[in-house]
Parts: structure tokens; sequence; C-alpha cells
């Protein structure tokens, strides 16, 4: 066991500070570990199994379009559970964190135009995109694009990056509730603005699709596709850990202390700037590697994933799942996702007013989500 | 950080003025207050006390005058953070706690300790913070509601807690404004029972409007008028003031 996996399993670092939960508190945290590592090995290990091993001919069998779906959906997950880090537990609320997925997905998206080759339709070594703008080599850049590792490190980087700076004057400034979300709001679109451009070098408004293959693997294949699911699920299981471990350390009730009473926070001695900026900064660069595994496997990512629209659908998801309590919030992103999916087959003009609707019932009669739903069920 | 207050007075305010837009909140207002005392401060509304505590926690910047906390820190220039570091406590009028934690946890976040982000993250109370915790559960009587959610406490318990988040602090000055408002008698008694307790340890500074309560603990009151000190005195000598019995008691 390395020493991270020890320090998790640690009950220590399991909730209860303190004597009256002290008691309940352990085996109800070991319970829960217990079942978000089941939940890990039905999915990582499970669902590969049946779309691989399976014969398509059973009924066990999970084709192409369900593991797509079930990995993309698992990103979204990934998403709500980082917005829920910022918005449930430091009450800020983002109308932009679609532009922190999206610039993961784009440095991802750039490795896999570079490893398309010179299988693309015109045959050159630049992507397509460019060819087709007469573009005689690449813009700077895409300098060392070609290499996986660079790219990697971008999807966490770039995310990572515009947050810090655009939450470092925010913070600073003090700017709070509805100007934040709004602010945010504005970064987003104005993100999505410049990457419609052509001449911005991402493709324009196609973005980029058409992948061929991710590390050598052929991203057609039934093995990669598991394995990017697979990949998916243990992105989810390691941002909810890690995610769980913050906010019941005190650096979590920091947290919720300043999205209850900052100016208290404030007087007690705490700089709420640097506790927002790493809750907020952590949060897009989840968001970012959720983005990066989401590209692969549905092949394509344009401007319209920095839409104001996609970002507030974030927030719904959160708020149907039931913020500050990091599961709902996942619950809330495949409910959703799942009934878009099927909805949007069968009645494809009813999506929106379905999802208007659920908005009206989940802020009139549920302010804890579905998860307070079940919750007030059980007592 | 070790408050130097040998050479003389814990809180030291010459000449600060402050304006919004022309008005004076506080005009050239003076104000010493020495280790241990308990001060109660009264005057009109809009005498300028909030506007002074504001000053003195940072939150406000004065326009002109000197405020001093100690002998090296100067208030004009610290941060609130860094204030309350230092060792000034404020207690707003109306409670803020932290409704959702427990009583506890409140103690916890506000507790004398690293307050840096990285450190907090893997932070735990050591045996002596939670014995200090204990303590300041005992001396503000909620020993037994540790455990409770701080939004069920009632509305003097929730005084009583914002007042322990003080003290676990261990500030030097505490500023308290209106600590009894919307108390019922037994509670004010009490909280006056508290207060008195906590001087001599701490400094005071408490801003008041019931008169009963400041004859209670006080044995020095200042007052304040139109951002001015009007007085300064026993509250008998300040009673029996002329400008005094004008302005404020006489209404």
């Amino acid at each position: 066991m390395t020493a991270v996996t020890r320090r998790l399993l640690d009950l220590r670092f399991w909730p209860a500070p303190r004597a009256g939960a002290r008691a309940s508190g352990i085996p109800e945290s070991r319970r829960m570990l217990w079942i978000v590592l089941g939940a890990w090995l039905l999915l990582a290990v499970g669902v590969p199994i049946l779309h691989l091993a399976v014969p398509a001919s059973s009924a066990l069998h999970l084709g192409a379009y369900a593991v797509t779906l079930g990995g993309k959906i698992l990103c979204y997950a990934t998403v709500a559970l980082a917005m829920d880090l910022v918005w449930g537990y430091a009450g800020i609320l983002s109308l932009g964190h679609g532009v922190f997925f999206a610039l993961g997905g784009y440095a991802m998206g750039m490795y896999l135009m570079r490893a398309i080759g010179t299988d693309g339709v015109y045959g050159s070594t630049l992507p397509d995109f460019m060819v087709f703008l007469d573009w005689k080599q690449l813009p700077w850049y895409w300098h060392g694009s070609d290499s996986f590792l660079q790219q990697a490190l971008l999807v966490v980087l770039a995310p990572a990056l515009l947050a810090f700076v655009f939450g470092w004057f925010a913070f600073r400034s003090r700017i709070k509730g509805v100007y934040f979300s709004i602010i945010t709001q504005a970064l987003t679109y104005a993100f999505m603005l410049l990457f419609f451009r052509n001449q911005t070098g991402f493709g324009g408004n196609n973005g980029f699709t058409d992948f061929k293959r991710i590390l050598g693997f052929p991203l057609a294949s039934p093995r990669t596709r598991a394995v990017l699911f697979s990949l998916s699920a243990t992105l989810l299981v390691l941002s909810l850990l890690g995610c769980r471990l913050l906010v019941r350390s005190k650096f979590g009730r920091v947290l919720t202390a300043i999205r209850d009473a900052e100016d208290r926070v404030r007087f007690c001695g705490y700089d709420p700037v640097g506790f927002k900026l790493f809750a907020w900064t952590l949060s897009a660069a989840i968001c970012g590697i959720a983005g990066a595994l989401y590209v692969p496997q549905v092949g394509i990512i344009n401007p319209s994933e920095m839409s104001p629209a996609n970002s507030v659908e974030i927030a719904i998801w959160v708020a149907v799942g039931g913020r500050g309590t990091l599961l709902g919030p996942i619950l809330g992103a495949a409910l959703i996702n799942g009934a878009k999916s099927w909805l949007t087959v069968v009645a494809p003009e009813a999506w929106l007013f379905a999802l208007g609707l659920l908005f009206i019932v989940v802020t009139r009669w549920l302010p804890d989500g579905v998860l307070g739903l079940f919750r007030r069920a059980q007592k | 950080m070790n408050l130097d207050t040998a050479a003389g007075p814990v809180l030291y305010l010459d000449g600060v003025t402050v304006s919004f837009d022309g008005f004076k909140a506080l005009d050239s207002l003076s104000l010493i207050v020495e280790p241990g005392e308990l001060r109660c401060i009264i005057g009109p509304n809009g005498a300028g006390k909030t506007t002074m505590m504001d000053v003195i926690t940072g939150k406000t910047r004065p326009d002109a005058g000197e405020a001093h906390f100690g002998n090296h820190n100067d208030l004009t220039r610290l941060s609130e953070p860094e204030i309350a570091r230092a060792g000034i406590g404020r207690k707003f009028q109306k409670p803020t706690i932290f409704r959702n934690h427990t009583v506890f946890e409140n103690l916890e976040v506000a507790l004398k300790t690293d307050k840096r982000v990285f450190p907090t993250v893997g932070a735990r109370p050591s045996p002596e913070q939670e014995a200090r915790i204990d303590e300041v559960l005992e001396l503000i009587g909620l020993r037994r509601k540790a455990d409770q959610k701080a939004d069920l406490l009632s509305h003097g318990e929730k005084q009583w807690l914002e007042i322990g988040m003080l003290l676990v602090q261990d500030p030097k000055l505490l500023l308290l404004d209106e600590p009894v408002a919307g108390m019922s008698d037994e509670e004010t008694a009490r909280t006056g029972e508290l207060l008195r307790s906590l001087a001599g340890r701490h400094s005071l500074v408490v801003v008041e409007h019931d008169m009963h309560f400041v004859e209670s603990i006080a044995r020095k009151v200042t007052v304040l008028h139109e951002g001015r000190l009007l007085a300064e005195g026993t509250l008998e000598a300040v009673r029996t003031d002329s400008r005094v019995i004008d302005v404020y008691l006489g209404r």
C-alpha cells in the first residue's frame, strides 16, 4: 500500500472530529468508503468485462453506445462534484465552469489532432482545419503538442491557471454572490467567442474532431473504449475521495464557515482569499481532467462546450442532486443526463421544458435536492 | 505575536477622523484603553461607535489620525485578519457564528493556531487546544451543548458562543457591540458576570445602549456624540455632566 492509500484508509481522516459524532461517525464513514470502492470496482472492472468479454448475443452485453454514454456521464458527474466543492461548500456559484472543462478538453484535443498524423482528409502533417485555412505551419502555441505528456500537463495547468488568475482578482476584490456568478458567465462566453474565431487556431466553430488514436491505440476499438471508461470511473472515485477528505478536514470547516459568515472568518484571523482560491483552482483542475477524458470518448470538442447554457446546466445537476453533499451532484448529473439522452431520442422538443420544470420543482420543493429527499425518507 | 504594553495602553486612538461623502462619522476622536480595563462606550445612534470599531479592526481606514494596538501594531496599516491575529477580537451586534457547525467546531475554527491554508488542511486540535476549548465551553456555559448545531442555540447562547469564539483566540482586547441586545434579564445578568470575570485578563470595550447593563458592569464610561468624545469618567460623573444630559440621557 502506498502512503496515500494508507492515509485514505486511516480512519482518523474520516469524519467525526468530536465526541458525540465519534461513536457513530467512524463506522458510518468506513461503510461509505467500502460502498465507494465497491461502486468503483463495479464500474471500472465490471463494465469493461460486460463490454469486452460478454458476447454481443448475450443480454448482459454492453454495447458501444452504452459504454460511451456511461463514460460521458461519469465525466459530467466529476464536473458536478467539482462544482459542488465551490458552490455547496464555499458558497461560490460559478456559472462558467464549462470553460474549465472545455480547456481541459481542448488541451487533450490538440494532442489527439496531432496523433492523427497524415491520416487526415488532406494527408498533411498539419491538422485538417489548418490546411483548410491555408496555414503552412503550426502556430507557436501548438509547439510540442504531439507530446502526450506536455498536453496532459496542460489539461491541468491551463484551467488551473485561468481559475487562479481570475479567482485571485475576484476574491481579493471581494466579489461575491450574483456578481461573481455573472462575471463567470461572461468569462465562459468570452472564451467561447474567442474559440469560435478561425484565427484563434483551435478549429473555429467546428473545433476538433475525426480523432484516430490515443497513444497509438485506435479510438474505435472496444478495448480503448473500455479503458477510457475505467479511467473516467477512477477519476470520479478519486475526486470523490479527495474532495471528501478535504471537506471533512478543518479546511472544509473553514470553507463552510466562509460560506455562512465570511466576516466572522476574517475576524477569526483567516484570510478567506486563500481558502476560496485553493478550492476554486482545485475545482477547475478537476474539471479540466474530466474534459480531457470526455473528448476522446465522444470524439469531438468545439466551442459550444463553453456556451453559458452548458455551464448553467452544470449548476442544475448540482442543485437537483443536492448541494453540499458531494454524492448528490454525482447523482444529479447521472439522472439528468440519463433522462436527457433518453428524452432527446423519444421527444427531442420536450427536453428543455422537462429541464425547466425539474429546476422549478427542485428549487420550490426540494431545496436539498434528490439526496435530501432520500435522507428525509430514511428518517 | 506578543503585545508589548509595557510602556502604555492597549489601545491608543489619537485624532481619528473618518468621513463618508463629507459626513464626518468620526471627528478627531481620541481614546485610550489601559490593560485589563473594562470600558463602556455609550452614545446615541450615529455617534460613531460602530465606525470606531471598524477603524480598530481594520475594516475602515481613517482619513486622519493614529490608531495603535500596543506599541508595535499600527492599526491603520494591518489587514483585518492580521489585526485579529495580533489579538483584537470583535463581536458583532447580531450574533455572527457558523450556524451549520457544532458549538465545538465553531470554537475549533476560531481557535488560535496557524491559520494559513495548507496547515489548516490536516490540522486537528492538540490535547492542550482541546483543553482550552473545554475551558472556554465551561466559561460560556455551553459545555453540555458542545455537539449541538449552533443554529439550534437560543439567541443568548449564540451571543455567548460568539464571545467564546473570541476567547479561544486569546485576544488582548475584546470589542463587543451591544452584547446583551435581545437577551432576557437572566441572560443579561449572566453576560454581565461573564464580562466582569474577563476584565483584568483581557481589556474590554463594550458598546451598549442598555443603561442598566452599563451600570452593572461599568468602571469607566466614554460618551460619544457626532463622532466626537463628549465626556469620559465614572458612570456617576458622566451622568451628571450637563452636555451628556442634553444629548443623550435627558431625552
